[in-house]
């Protein structure tokens, strides 16, 4: 435990009917679907009504609650088998989880802003399917976006979501800006601007301008292609202007007090440092952080016998011929010892450069998390 | 098999000569950029020129080195052991793209303009498939080019690629820009491109750590990749941890038959112990760890198989005690000449 680091009380803020949103962020790798899985099942089980969002295809976790996969729509879990593998609801929560199917999430979205000619125009412009089943950004946009249907539903009174695993993972929060960006370009008025202004006239009025760069384009690009891009903006921009306005919404929702951030991190120089990325990215646009989870710290069980004094005694026992098992078993202990205080020295430098953020560790463990039983061990080890 | 580029190169016992374009990829935490660098330096030695790029703006490279960040301009930033240099190229999107405008049109100013309306930011927003086939197009075009007197200018090039989930769409920039343009100059320079990435001159390896994860993502990732019919190099097996412990020991903790007595008894001759109990106490908080030890034994050998089943050449990277740094680096280029992956 790092000495000065105040202690993250994870409990407070799941039992807190206040919190009704919790983000998950941080780089790939260091475990945060399963930390959003783990946190969601403790919820549920002192009583909220959970849904976990996830964006991690992985089929694992939906395993892990006992489903054969995720999809779109959130599922109720209630684990199977031994009481240990079901879900306890006997303080009166649920757990329900999905997986954010970006191209359907998008979809939905043209089909409910676009009168269904327009959105028949966009579904099948080859523009639209690369956007809406590409990985980068989009996913970000969409996994928003879902974010704030299932807290304008109502229907759950906790809403626990993991982000995409890339650098990238607060892109989302620029969502309205770049999309603010995109709408206002001057490419984009003069790519619509032909079909605003109803066709050929247009032309003229912007003159030699666009004649110039259509030009290229066509060049660049091939005539078809810009053809595409013109129908499939056009298309779009009546949609994106209520898009946006919800990406908006979605963000102010962010930054109120019922949504608390947590950063996920392992002990590692990597990801601590994008541990602190994440964390002053976050108070550059005063998102309300509450702490960050360390994942998979080691932790020795003889840990008053020091490395030092291990290797000594090894090498000393070696010499004489002596103890094969005990020489050996003293190596591994030094071993983990050490591993032990570089990780700690990780979480000490990340804490005095950030003295105010509460951490939580959770030990490494032998192997992974395979069911609910699993995933409540989990949570009953942040929370301690 | 094409000659070596540029520099003299002695003849080397390499699991993947005549490959010039080394891919790496990985899932997040394995160490993918880590294990780039190491295999830019191990490929440049003995005299060799090697480029490493970047291609998803994280400046990795950059951090992996202890350098301040890179610029989108192809810099010496190492020397392999025994002589070879290694250059660094951080690919930025918008300049590849004036790039490309200037080297099939001549038309760069044409392009900075384009660039301050927003043209990049709509393309990548619009069309994330055509910024893949820009990053991989200039990567391709270091691949082939030549000096004046008409050899190759770097004898390899390693890309720190996206991660494993998304690496076959990544590469596969055909069939992403095949629904946006069926004709036209996008379609050919992805031809170009695909030329590159699909020929027997580049590889795709992948990093991975002995767990479950990321070793059932590389095995998707090389099932996808052989599925789009791009090459597949070899897995780099990172962050391994030497056996401490002789197997009969494993596998008697792994029973729960872990002699204690014998343990207790060792730690009294050491010294380390003050009577009996003292000594069975520290005992058995060892054997704690020896059993976690051997579940994790375990589950790596169980991995280790999995792995097989890809039908790819393994290669081990040592866990580094003191974390990666330079030296470090050099350490793992030592284990990968070694092991004959460059």
């Amino acid at each position: 435990m790092s000495r000065t680091a105040p202690a993250l009380d994870i409990d407070a803020i799941l039992d807190d009917d206040a919190t009704r949103i919790i983000v998950c962020c941080g780089s790939g790798g260091v475990g945060k679907t399963t930390t959003a899985a783990a946190l969601g099942l403790r919820a549920a089980e002192r009583g909220r009504s959970v849904v976990v969002l996830t964006v991690d295809p992985a089929r694992r976790l939906a395993q892990s609650m006992g489903l054969s996969e995720l999809d779109n729509t959130p599922r109720r879990i209630t684990g199977n088998g031994s009481a240990a593998d079901r879900v306890d609801a006997a303080n009166g929560g649920e757990l329900h989880a999905m997986m954010l199917d970006m191209k359907r999430t998008f979809d939905e979205i043209i089909e409910a802003h676009a009168d269904p000619q327009r959105a028949q125009q966009i579904l099948t412009n080859p523009f639209y399917q690369s956007l809406s089943s590409s990985f980068s950004g989009t996913q970000e946009y969409m996994a928003m976006e879902k974010l704030g249907q299932l807290r304008r539903s109502g229907d759950w009174d906790l809403i626990v979501v993991d982000t995409p695993p890339s650098r990238s993972a607060l892109d989302f929060l620029d969502a309205p800006e770049r999309l603010g960006r995109f709408l206002d370009g001057r490419l984009i008025r003069i790519l619509t601007a032909p079909a605003k202004a109803g066709g050929r006239s247009a032309f003229k009025l912007l003159n030699a301008g666009f004649g110039i760069i259509a030009g290229m384009l066509t060049k660049v690009l091939g005539a078809q292609v810009l053809k595409d891009i013109q129908t499939f903006v056009s298309a779009l921009d009546a949609v994106f202007g209520g898009f946006r306005q919800r990406a908006e919404q979605t963000y102010r929702l962010l930054q109120a007090p019922g949504t608390a951030f947590l950063v996920v991190a392992a002990p590692e120089r990597d990801a601590m440092r994008e541990a602190s990325y994440f964390v002053e990215r976050l108070a550059d646009d005063r998102m309300p952080l509450a702490g960050v989870v360390v994942n998979r710290v080691h932790q020795a069980s003889a840990s008053t016998l020091s490395s030092a004094r291990s290797y000594a005694a090894a090498e000393d026992l070696e010499a004489r011929g002596e103890h094969d098992l005990t020489v050996a078993v003293l190596r591994l202990h030094a071993d983990r010892m050490q591993l032990a205080a570089r990780e700690q020295r990780e979480q000490e430098h990340f804490t005095s450069a950030h003295p105010t953020v509460p951490l939580a560790q959770v030990p490494a463990m032998p192997e992974d998390v395979h069911d609910l039983a699993g995933l409540r061990q989990i949570g009953r080890l942040l929370a301690s | 098999m094409r000659q070596p580029a540029g520099r003299k190169s002695a003849a080397r016992d390499s699991d993947w000569e005549g490959v010039r374009l080394h891919v790496v990829t990985g899932k997040g935490g394995t160490g993918k950029t880590t294990v780039a660098a190491a295999l830019a330096l191990a490929l440049a030695a003995g005299d060799r020129k090697v480029l490493l790029v970047e291609v998803e703006g994280r400046q990795g490279i950059a951090q992996v080195f202890d350098l301040p960040p890179l610029p989108y301009e192809e810099r010496k930033i190492a020397v392999a052991p025994g002589g070879g240099d290694v250059y660094a190229l951080a690919i930025d999107p918008e300049e590849a793209m004036l790039d490309y405008l200037e080297m099939f049109y001549g038309i760069k100013r044409m392009g900075k303009a384009l660039t301050r309306m927003g043209m990049i930011d709509f393309a990548t927003t619009i069309a994330p498939g055509l910024r893949d086939v820009l990053v991989t197009g200039k990567t391709s075009e270091a691949v082939r080019r030549r000096d004046k007197s008409g050899r190759r200018v770097y004898d390899a090039i390693v890309m720190d690629a996206p991660p494993t989930g998304r690496i076959a769409r990544f590469l596969n920039v055909t069939q992403e820009v095949a629904g946006l343009a069926r004709v036209g100059p996008v379609k050919n320079h992805a031809d170009m491109v695909r030329g590159v990435l699909a020929s027997p001159e580049t590889a795709v390896h992948f990093v991975t750590l002995l767990e479950e994860m990321p070793v059932q993502e590389t095995l998707d990732g090389i099932a996808e990749l052989r599925t789009a019919k791009l090459p597949v190099g070899g897995v780099f097996i990172n962050m391994v941890r030497p056996t401490t412990l002789p197997d009969a020991v494993l596998d008697a903790a792994a029973a729960d038959r872990f002699d204690l007595s014998e343990l207790a008894l060792g730690l009294k001759a050491a010294g380390l112990a003050d009577g009996k109990a003292d000594a069975s106490l520290i005992a058995e908080a060892l054997a704690l760890e020896v059993s976690e030890h051997a579940l994790r034994t375990e589950l790596e050998r169980r991995e280790r198989g999995t792995l097989d089943t890809a039908g790819a050449p393994r290669y081990d990277l040592p866990l580094l005690a003191d974390g990666v740094d330079l030296t470090g680096l050099y350490e793992l280029a030592e284990a990968i000449n070694g092991q004959g992956a460059a």
